[in-house]
Formats: C-alpha cells, sequence, structure tokens
C-alpha cells in the first residue's frame, strides 16, 4: 500500500533516513567538545594563525595534507604523539583531510624553524629535490587585510588585542601561513614528552668506516642538506665544517633527539644505523 | 488509449549540458593528474592543483553527475506517471538555475572561495542556489508523482523519492555556516563534530546521490532495454528500505583511527559489512533479470553499458565495506588506493549507467536514430579499458605506498622517510594520466556520435509513441 501513496512513502523513508542520522550524527554532539574531552593547554589561534589557516583552506592544501594521527606505531613515529579530540575545538572546519600526497601535518608546528618554511613554500624542490607540491612563493606578493581579520575573530569569537591587529599590517600571506603551520599540534607539549633519552654508553659501531662514511653520505644529502647546505657549509642550519667541538657519542644524541627548541628536528625515525652512518660521515669524512 | 505529450525539451537540455560539464570535468581532471606528475605546470593563484581538484570534482559530481540523474529523473518520472510533469516552467528554471550554478561553482573555485569541505565546498551564496534547485526539481517530481495516472509506484520510483528527501536533509544539515563576507563562511561545527557532521554527509551523498539515482535509472532502463521484467519485486522492496535504512550509519568509516568517539567508527564499520547484502540484493536482480537474455550483451550495446554498469557497482559495494573494516583501513586509508575506489564508482558504475540513460533517450529526445553503433561500442570500450588502468595502476601504488609507510626496521625504526615513499609514486601516476585521456577520448567518440545523431541522423518518426 506504500508503493500507492507517494507522500505516507516519503514520511517512511524520511524515518528511516532519520534512525542512523539521529545515533551517529546528532547523539555525539552529546560527548564530543564537551568537558568530557577538554584540553586545557590548547588554545585559539591568533590573527595571524587564523589567518594562515584561511590562505590554507584557501589554496586548498587539504586535498593533499591530512591533519590527523592516528594511534598507529608506524604513524606515530613520522609524524608524532597521536592526535586527540579536544586539540580540534577551534577548528571551523576541520582539516583533517583524506589523501597524503604530501606528509600529515598536525604536528608539523615546532618542527622546523620559520625560515625552512619560508625557503620550502618559495620552492619546494629546493628543499625537496623530488617532491611535487607546487610553488607557493607568490603569497609574500599579497598583503593582509586587518579590518576583515578582525571580523573573523569577532566571527569566531576568539580573543585579540587591537595591537595584535595593527600589527598585521605590514605582513602578508606567507607569514600568515608559517605562523599558522608553526601552531599546528603545539596545544599539547608532545615534544618534551616524546623527546627519547638515552641511557648508558653510546659506542660509535663503525668508527672511521669507509662503507659507513659513503652510506652516511647519502643519509646527509637526503636528509640534512637542504638545511645544512650540500657542502655543509650551512644555510638555514650551522655550518658542519668543522666538527671539532663536538664527539661521536653528543653529535649521535643531537640527530636522534634534535634540538626541541633550536628548530632541528630529531631523526630518530632513521634509526640508529643511519644516524652513526651519519655520525661517521660528519666526524671521519676525508 | 489517449497518449499524454510529454516535455522532452527540457530533458534535452538536461543531457546536453551535463555532457558538456562532464566532459569539462573529464579534462580538468587530466590537467589535475599531470599537475602530480609535473608540478610546474601550477600556475598560480588560479590554477594549482588545490583549487583545479575541487573544481574537477564538483564539475564530475554535480555538473555530469546530478545533470545527467535530472535528465534521467524528468524523463522517467514522465513515463512512470503517464503524465506531463507537473510544471514546464518551473523545470526550465530548474536548467537555468542548474547551469548558473555550475558556473558559479566553477568560478568560485578558481577565485579560492571554499569551504574546503570535500565534496561540499561550495561557499554559501551557493549553497542557496543549490537548495532553490533542489527543491524546485522535488516539488516538480513529487507533484507529478501525486497526479500521476499510473496507482502503482514502480521501484525507480522510490529509489527518486529517497533521493529526493535524503539529498535534501544531508544537504541542510551540512551547510550550516556562519558567513563573514560574501564568500566566506566558517563551520557551524567545530573539530570532531565537523568532521563527523561532514562525513555523514560526505558518504551518504553518495548513497543518495550516486547510489539510489543510478539504481533508478537501472531498474528502468534494463527492462525496458531487453524487453524482460525485473527478476524479483519482492528483493527490490527487501533491497530499498534496506539499503536507505543502512547507509546512514556508515559515514564514520571515512574516520577510522582518529579523535571520533570509538563507538560510531565501530557502528559504521558493522553497517559498513552490513551494506554488501541490500547492494547485492539490486545486483543479483539485474544478474537474475537476465535470465534467457545474456545473448543481448552480444547482441545490445545498452544492455552491455547496463550489465558491466551494475558489475561495477557490485565491486565496488564489495571493495568499499572491506576499507570500512579497521585493520584495512590502517594500511589503506590516506594512499592513492581510495582515489581508485572512487573511479570505479564514478567511471565505471555511475558514468557508465548514465551514458546507457542517454543512449536510450537519444531516439526520444533528438527524433533521430544513433548515428552509430560501432562508435557506442568504441565509447563502451575506451572508457571500461581507460577506466581500469586508472583503477589498477593506482590500487598498485596504494598497497606499495601503504607497505612503505609501515616499514620498520629491526630496531623500530622507519625504513622509509616520505619521500622515498613518495618518488616511488610516479610511474603509477603516469598510468593514471594514461587512463584519464583513454577514457577521455571515448567520452570525445561520446559526443561526435551524439553530435552527429543531431544534426543528421535517421529520422525516428516513431520515437514519440515508443514506450
Amino acid at each position: 500500500m506504500w508503493e500507492k501513496k507517494p507522500i505516507l512513502f516519503l514520511l517512511l523513508a524520511t524515518a528511516t533516513i532519520l534512525v542512523g542520522t539521529i545515533v551517529t550524527m546528532v547523539l555525539p554532539f552529546a560527548w564530543v567538545n564537551t568537558e568530557h574531552d577538554r584540553i586545557e593547554t590548547v588554545t585559539p589561534y591568533s590573527a595571524l594563525e587564523q589567518e594562515g589557516r584561511d590562505v590554507y583552506i584557501r589554496e586548498g592544501c587539504n586535498n593533499c595534507h591530512s591533519q590527523t594521527i592516528r594511534p598507529l606505531v608506524a604513524e606515530v613515529l613520522r609524524y608524532g604523539e597521536y592526535s586527540k579530540s579536544g586539540e580540534f575545538v577551534h577548528d571551523r572546519p576541520f582539516l583533517w583531510g583524506s589523501k597524503r600526497t604530501g606528509p600529515d601535518l598536525a604536528r608539523i608546528g615546532g618542527k622546523y624553524p620559520d625560515e625552512w618554511h619560508y625557503k620550502h613554500m618559495d620552492s619546494p624542490r629546493a628543499m625537496v629535490p623530488k617532491t611535487n607540491m607546487p610553488d607557493y612563493g607568490w603569497l609574500t606578493e599579497n598583503s593582509l587585510d586587518p579590518d576583515m581579520i578582525r571580523r573573523k575573530m569577532d566571527v569566531l569569537d576568539f580573543p585579540y588585542t587591537e595591537d595584535e591587529i595593527k600589527a598585521l599590517a605590514g605582513k602578508n600571506e606567507m607569514d600568515a601561513i608559517v605562523a599558522y603551520m608553526q601552531k599546528l599540534g603545539t596545544g599539547i607539549p608532545w615534544r618534551e614528552a616524546a623527546a627519547t633519552e638515552i641511557v648508558g654508553e653510546l659506542e660509535n659501531p663503525f668508527k672511521g668506516d669507509a662503507a659507513a662514511i659513503a652510506a652516511g653520505k647519502a643519509v646527509y644529502d637526503a636528509n640534512c642538506a637542504a638545511c645544512h647546505g650540500d657542502d655543509l657549509s650551512g644555510d638555514i642550519g650551522p655550518e658542519l665544517t668543522d666538527m671539532s667541538a663536538y664527539d661521536d657519542a653528543i653529535l649521535y644524541e643531537i640527530i636522534y633527539s634534535g634540538i626541541t627548541d633550536g628548530g632541528m628536528p630529531p631523526f630518530a625515525s632513521l634509526g640508529s644505523t643511519k644516524v652513526w652512518q651519519l655520525v661517521n660521515f660528519l666526524m671521519y669524512r676525508e | 488509449m489517449e497518449k499524454p505529450e510529454y516535455n522532452y525539451a527540457v530533458v534535452r537540455g538536461f543531457v546536453n549540458w551535463s555532457i558538456l560539464w562532464g566532459l569539462v570535468a573529464i579534462l580538468v581532471g587530466v590537467i589535475a593528474a599531470i599537475q602530480m606528475t609535473n608540478p610546474e605546470l601550477n600556475f598560480p593563484p588560479y590554477f594549482t592543483f588545490g583549487r583545479l581538484r575541487p573544481l574537477h570534482t564538483n564539475a564530475g559530481l554535480y555538473g555530469w553527475g546530478v545533470g545527467s540523474i535530472f535528465a534521467m529523473f524528468l524523463y522517467i518520472v514522465q513515463r512512470l506517471c503517464k503524465v506531463r510533469l507537473w510544471s514546464d516552467k518551473l523545470a526550465t528554471f530548474q536548467l537555468w538555475l542548474f547551469n548558473i550554478t555550475i558556473i558559479g561553482a566553477a568560478v568560485t573555485l578558481l577565485l579560492g572561495y571554499t569551504t574546503s569541505k570535500e565534496y561540499h565546498e561550495l561557499e554559501w551564496p551557493l549553497d542557496i542556489m543549490v537548495v532553490v534547485l533542489w527543491v524546485a526539481f522535488a516539488i516538480n517530481i513529487i507533484m507529478t508523482i501525486v497526479k500521476r495516472k499510473e496507482e502503482q509506484m514502480y521501484i525507480s520510483l522510490w529509489y527518486m523519492l529517497a533521493s529526493i528527501v535524503g539529498v535534501a536533509i544531508l544537504y541542510l544539515v551540512n551547510s550550516a555556516e556562519v558567513p563573514v563576507s560574501l564568500f566566506k563562511s566558517y563551520s557551524a561545527y567545530a573539530g570532531t563534530n565537523d568532521a563527523n557532521v561532514h562525513w555523514w554527509f560526505g558518504h551518504n551523498a553518495v548513497a543518495m546521490a550516486f547510489t539510489a539515482p543510478p539504481l533508478a535509472m537501472f531498474y528502468y532502463f534494463l527492462p525496458k532495454t531487453t524487453g524482460a521484467p525485473i527478476f524479483s519485486h519482492r528483493l527490490s522492496i527487501v533491497a530499498f528500505w534496506s539499503l536507505i535504512f543502512m547507509y546512514l550509519w556508515t559515514g564514520a568509516h571515512h574516520l577510522l583511527w582518529t579523535p571520533v568517539p570509538d563507538w560510531i567508527q565501530t557502528l559504521a564499520m558493522g553497517f559498513s559489512v552490513m551494506l554488501i547484502a541490500p547492494s547485492w540484493g539490486s545486483v543479483f536482480n539485474g544478474y537474475l533479470s537476465m535470465n534467457g537474455q545474456w545473448h543481448q550483451m552480444r547482441e545490445n550495446y545498452l544492455v552491455k553499458f547496463l550489465i558491466v554498469g551494475i558489475t561495477f557497482y557490485g565491486l565496488q559495494t564489495l571493495q568499499g565495506p572491506m576499507q570500512a573494516i579497521r585493520t584495512f583501513s590502517a594500511f589503506i586509508h590516506y594512499t592513492d588506493w581510495v582515489p581508485a575506489h572512487i573511479h570505479m564508482g564514478t567511471m565505471g558504475w555511475v558514468s557508465m549507467i548514465a551514458f546507457a540513460g542517454v543512449y536510450f533517450l537519444v531516439p526520444r529526445i533528438y527524433g533521430r536514430e544513433l548515428y552509430s553503433v560501432p562508435l557506442a561500442n568504441l565509447h563502451f570500450w575506451l572508457i571500461l579499458v581507460g577506466q581500469l588502468i586508472w583503477t589498477i595502476s593506482l590500487w598498485i601504488a596504494g598497497v606499495l605506498q601503504a607497505g612503505m609507510w609501515n616499514a620498520m626496521n629491526p630496531d623500530g625504526s622507519l625504513t622509509y622517510t616520505f619521500m622515498e615513499t613518495m618518488v616511488e609514486m610516479y610511474p603509477f601516476w603516469w598510468a593514471r594520466t594514461i587512463g584519464g585521456v583513454i577514457f577521455l577520448i571515448g567520452v570525445i567518440v561520446f559526443i561526435y556520435n551524439l553530435i552527429k545523431t543531431a544534426k543528421g541522423g535517421a529520422p525516428a518518426p516513431a520515437a514519440e509513441g515508443r514506450a
């Protein structure tokens, strides 16, 4: 009989559709973004960061970069601590993405110094030779509109000061997107928590070994040259030609754990063999 | 019996325009595919991958997909109800608003006006246009059904009505946003809530806009083409109601392992696996309707499009639930496997059925017999081969990529850096471009065939009277 009554049919179909909708889409509002998953240290975006976020949205960065780290071993090793619901309460819209043509960015904040981001945005292939990321150097040509950003902050109900808004006048979209990058994932102090402490004596297993030095050069070219220069003469990072101030163990520790507030990322994910090869390249190359 | 006069002009309008938008979608898709391997072909600010990809998906899903669905529904509803459309003026208004909306979408997306939400990128002024468009469409379909001369509503009409109400609910809820300016708004929901609402929308847009409508077409065009009825009415009833019930629980399978509460993920996983049953209910109903008619696969090109289309629907609805299982999702999500899954659905299933629908309508809307059946066959093989090259190469790529992302050394460190995994993708991305170009050539053959038909095919005087 429902096959002969279109209005009754519409009502039945609507009711059928609403069951799963109410359970899986409406009900979760009772738990998500409540006290239940609140994190004290997570703060709203500053005016500059929020504008950077809007540039990220406008340029469709989410088409190639995700922003959620799943609680899976390889993923936490690669990107950092897995994402928590409470870290996203200020995100309108969410930017979790669905594809990783490029790496996840949920914990990019603090991984590299600002300088790295400026250079990488301007010319990605100068930093990462085979990447297919488009150039975004042209963002420096677009200056910010403080009045518009004030309006955005009002709509979002984020705190700001007039000085903060005034300071936007001399800045451009590149400054904004870099500020946004540096904010990502820093709502919890995960870098400090994830830092590895090396216990016991460190002994160089390949001391001066020619094969290890050659392998270390390859590791250097792929992971270090972008910041420290092809010929170790330094660029964003310091020059590495004179290593007399270091010994093998200290150098290993710096590469392995990074310098959390100095802009040097940890390279623990390379594994100890590759890190030792690097140490040998830096300390004992001809 | 007196034959009612049908409005075919508006159907023809939707067919022509949707094909044009489809061509745009595929062209932009090929360009975006080439940008993946050749980043120097990004031309900022308007023609970068980040802006072209949403244009590709919107033109494909809404210009070609929804446009052709409008065409088919407006045709089928008149035939199944044995009356003319409730309002010709409303239908014409719908056609022009549709085109203006699609043009508006293309322009604003290139200008960077986007909400960033996948498959719902359009900013709030365009959202409003879409809502008006859908309401105009809904009123015309519902009123035509209300004043119908055929008491029983055929299966296709059920899917049509479910699609109309489903899309309306999804779009309205997911559009909730607070405007800042004419082309900038912020979502009404934040973070994890926004993600959950969005993928409830995202997955069910697939259900209500790209599963129910092609099924409505399939259930109509298959028996019309073969001359044999649908195998089981009861099976179609069970498949219909269970499909529209189960789909709505599954959105969070796009969010497995994310901060969305675990119980929502588990429900999504369970219901996704259960969805195999109603999906395959329709696949089997199609196959069994071919009992004694399989020779038509050889003799009638239309049957070939329809049966191969429903086969890809069957494969899609096996692969989808597989990806919705937590363990497999942990491995394959975020890789190139996923776009391949989507393209099997869009190129292999939805487009295949929509092409069949257009061929079926040709004599009725142009008043001429199809210019060339061999060209239609060529079209079939090109889009099939193009799609298979596209999808199979990226499935392989996805497995390779996932394997490399997860590979670990004995000391517990990662074997590969991200860039080492990415450079391995280039050959597969090239293969994808080749598949896309072959598909594009197939569609150009199709369009050429239609133009020749409209301009000088043999007249089909009996077209009006054809059932």
